[in-house]
């Protein structure tokens, strides 16, 4: 059947190297995002390595007028439609903390966009009974840390929020798997001190593409990092709220 | 951009720089970016990809396709492409890249700005022989290079290290291949005479020789010469990667450990020789299936000398594998393959003769024997490859490019801050034209 994806924040390079899974097994695809110039260029890489048709798509999580037409391009494609977000922004703790307005923005780019986009999407996905919802969200929204704390908050009300859209696509013999990557090498996280056991953004798509296959509710990306979690969640609070971790 | 500070280093680890480092992932965010030297994959054995106490851009995430004819073959793409993606992608519809260095990890830009060789050199010739066209970043604009438009400034970028602009993307031409297989024909070479007659002789398209770099006397420069053609039938399965976790001791390639390792590598192929059938990426990029392996060399790193010495340099090639054979320094790595006449770049490697690459760790000894070779090398007329080198002086290394001061010249219009040198070309004073 003509799989159809709709990949926003398609310039991540997670999505990148997802886009490219996709493109190759010849899935129909939707790069969507704000930098247009740089969309082209992924459509057209992805047209290359593949089969499938990849299109470039204006899609800013700030600007509402730009999901309605995205959902009408989508409700005129044949077959399932999928939906892969990665879409987030990670301003450092000390910018927000000087600039208390930049909570909304960091707010809106990790979680209620997303989260409004995928709202208008569920009855197209429910009208053709199938199709699955890929959520990035982060290990950061496991556990509010001083380091990152809005962005964290962020990430885990989006995390909620997939869980709640997975009970009910559910119903409807659709799919959302949640993804919660660890360190990985990207643009987000170039040059920040402090990294380690960064994952290469293939490792996350390949990752990603399995979990879609097995219908997996929620994964953490590299699997290691599921216990790494485990550790920090379980320190009591009054002892965490001591810590910088 | 944010910039990360690291300290990095070339393929044989030897050399070292500590700076900080970009890596765009848009072609935005590198025009957005002060002038630095790019680098692709550091698969360069010395200092080329090095800027020590200055700034680079790392260009592998510029890695996209941007547009591909399979009526002529003809690729564009992004610099940062490796050439193991072109493989991977093109093999299946029946085009491969005309011209490969032994490593798929090299970077489209990597190959244009070392002007790299294959083992088919003495007959399709460079790399930058099949480039159409460049797209650089130069003197903070966009400029599109071919033999058309600014003929100086393309030749000056074959084989140019990066220093006439940043090489955004370029063009291509790929070759048709009836399948994804190699024929692999290998014979003994018995002595070094011998082994450079084969290599003359040898009709294939691709020809190269493996060296006993530690063999000595009526046995000395004996190999295994590899030749092989493009195969219709499907390619047997490739070996799988595998990688070397930890530097390694350094007993490991120590002088009894080559010796023996070579002696048993050589009699590997019987006296009759032998026939086999290989994947494309198993016959070109055979060492690539170890990931890491320039760990085998442990901490200290190593060096690779490569030279090339005219036909006419026999003499002088004999003189050079005995200094290399009585050294006991040589790794089992060791290549002998004849090159075609030279190209159009201005400051590539390749001219006619027989090219020569040795590694060695990087021992005590180690500098001054490679520096006794290239001596020899310069003497006979030949040349030191910049790919491989960390230890040349400067006024050997622009005596052995002719092309150089009006290299130089074209590099200087580009930048004439000189924000695209690196610690090869400060090293060998390049970038001033005497
Ligand atoms: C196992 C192995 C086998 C090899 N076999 C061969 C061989 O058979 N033949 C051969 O010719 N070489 C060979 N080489 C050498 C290798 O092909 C070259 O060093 C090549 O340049 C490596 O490409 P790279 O992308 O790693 O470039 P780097 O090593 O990162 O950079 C090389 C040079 O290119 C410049 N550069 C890189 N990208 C750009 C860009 N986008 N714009 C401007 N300048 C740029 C850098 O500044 C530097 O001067 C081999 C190397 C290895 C490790
Ligand atoms: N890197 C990590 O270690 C890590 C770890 C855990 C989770 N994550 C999450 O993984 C996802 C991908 O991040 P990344 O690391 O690949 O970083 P990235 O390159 O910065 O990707 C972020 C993506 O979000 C898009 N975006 C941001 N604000 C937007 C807006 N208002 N409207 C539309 N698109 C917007 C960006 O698009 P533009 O091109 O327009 O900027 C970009 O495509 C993010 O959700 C991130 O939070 C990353």
């Amino acid at each position: 059947m003509n799989k159809n994806w709709i990949i926003l924040g398609a310039t991540s390079s997670m999505a990148r190297a997802l886009a490219r899974e996709l493109a190759g097994r010849g899935d129909n695809i939707f790069l969507a995002g704000r930098d247009m110039d740089d969309l082209e260029r992924i459509a057209t890489d992805c047209r290359m390595r593949g089969t499938g048709e990849a299109r470039a798509v204006k899609f800013d999580a700030r600007k509402l007028e730009t999901f309605t037409p995205l959902i009408e391009m989508l409700s005129d494609q044949e077959g399932e439609i999928n939906a892969a977000v990665f879409v987030g922004s990670m301003p450092e703790q000390e910018e927000i903390d000087a600039d208390p307005a930049l909570v909304d923005g960091t707010i809106i780019d990790s979680f209620t966009g997303p989260a409004r986009f995928l709202t208008m999407l569920a009855p197209l996905m429910e009208a053709r009974g199938g199709g699955t919802v890929v959520g990035v969200g982060s290990v950061a929204g496991d556990r509010g840390r001083v380091g990152n704390y809005v962005y964290g908050a962020a990430k885990a009300g989006f995390h909620t929020y997939l869980s709640g859209l997975r009970n009910r696509l559910t119903r409807a013999g659709g799919h959302v798997v949640t993804v919660k990557p660890g360190f990985v090498d990207t643009a987000m996280t170039w040059g920040i001190e402090g990294m380690f056991l960064v994952a290469p953004p293939e490792k996350v798509a390949g990752d990603i593409l399995r979990a879609v296959e097995k219908r997996k509710n929620v994964i953490y990306t590299p699997f290691f990092w599921r216990y790494i979690m485990l550790i920090i969640r379980s320190i009591p609070e009054p002892i965490f709220k001591k810590l910088s971790i | 951009m944010r910039w990360k500070t690291d300290t990095y280093s070339g393929w044989g680890r030897a050399l070292k720089a500590e700076g900080e480092l970009a890596r765009p992932e848009r072609i935005s965010a590198l025009k957005a970016l002060p002038l630095a030297p790019a680098m692709g994959a550091r698969r360069s054995y010395g200092d080329a990809a090095l800027n020590d106490s200055g700034r680079a851009v790392d260009m592998t995430r510029l890695d996209r396709i941007i547009g591909f004819d399979p009526e002529t073959g003809l690729l564009e793409a992004e610099a940062g492409l490796s050439i193991a993606e072109m493989v991977r992608i093109f093999v299946p519809r029946g085009f491969l890249p005309a011209v490969m260095p032994g490593t798929g990890f090299a970077t489209l830009g990597g190959c244009i700005a070392m002007d790299v060789h294959g083992k088919n050199h003495h007959h399709d010739g460079s790399f930058g022989a099949h480039v159409e066209e460049i797209r650089l970043l130069r003197g903070g604009k966009d400029v599109v290079i071919s033999r058309e438009k600014q003929k100086e400034v393309f030749r000056a970028t074959l084989g140019g290290l990066g220093q006439t602009g940043v090489i955004m993307s370029a063009k291509i031409r790929l070759r048709e291949i009836p399948g994804p297989s190699m024929q692999v024909q290998e014979r003994r070479a018995e002595s070094l005479e011998e082994h450079l007659n084969m290599l003359d002789a040898s009709q294939a398209r691709y020809t190269v020789g493996w060296l006993d770099a530690t063999a000595k006397g009526a046995a000395m420069g004996r190999g295994i010469v590899e030749e092989a053609e493009h195969g219709h039938a499907d390619a047997p399965a490739e070996e799988k990667a595998k990688s070397v976790p930890v530097d390694a001791p350094r007993f490991a390639l120590s002088k009894p450990v080559v010796k023996a390792f070579n002696a048993q590598y050589y009699r590997r192929i019987p006296e009759g020789g032998q026939r086999r059938m290989r994947s494309i990426p198993d016959f070109f990029f055979p060492l690539d299936r170890i990931h890491d392996w320039n760990k085998l060399y442990g901490k200290r790193g190593f060096h690779q000398f490569q030279c090339v010495i005219p036909l006419s340099g026999r003499d002088a090639l004999r003189g050079i594998v005995e200094a290399i054979a009585s050294s006991g320094l040589a790794s089992p790595l060791a290549v002998l393959k004849r090159l075609g006449p030279e190209g159009e770049g201005m400051l590539s490697f390749p001219m006619e003769g027989y090219t020569l690459a040795v590694d060695f760790p990087a021992r005590a000894k180690t500098p001054a024997l490679i520096e006794k070779l290239i001596a020899l090398t310069a003497e006979a007329g030949g040349r030191i490859y910049l790919a491989k080198d960390s230890l040349a002086d400067g006024a050997s290394v622009r005596a052995m490019y002719p092309g150089h001061a009006k290299w130089a010249a074209i590099a200087a219009k580009g930048d004439p801050a000189g924000a695209l040198q690196t610690d090869l070309t400060r090293r060998l004073g390049l970038r001033s034209a005497t």
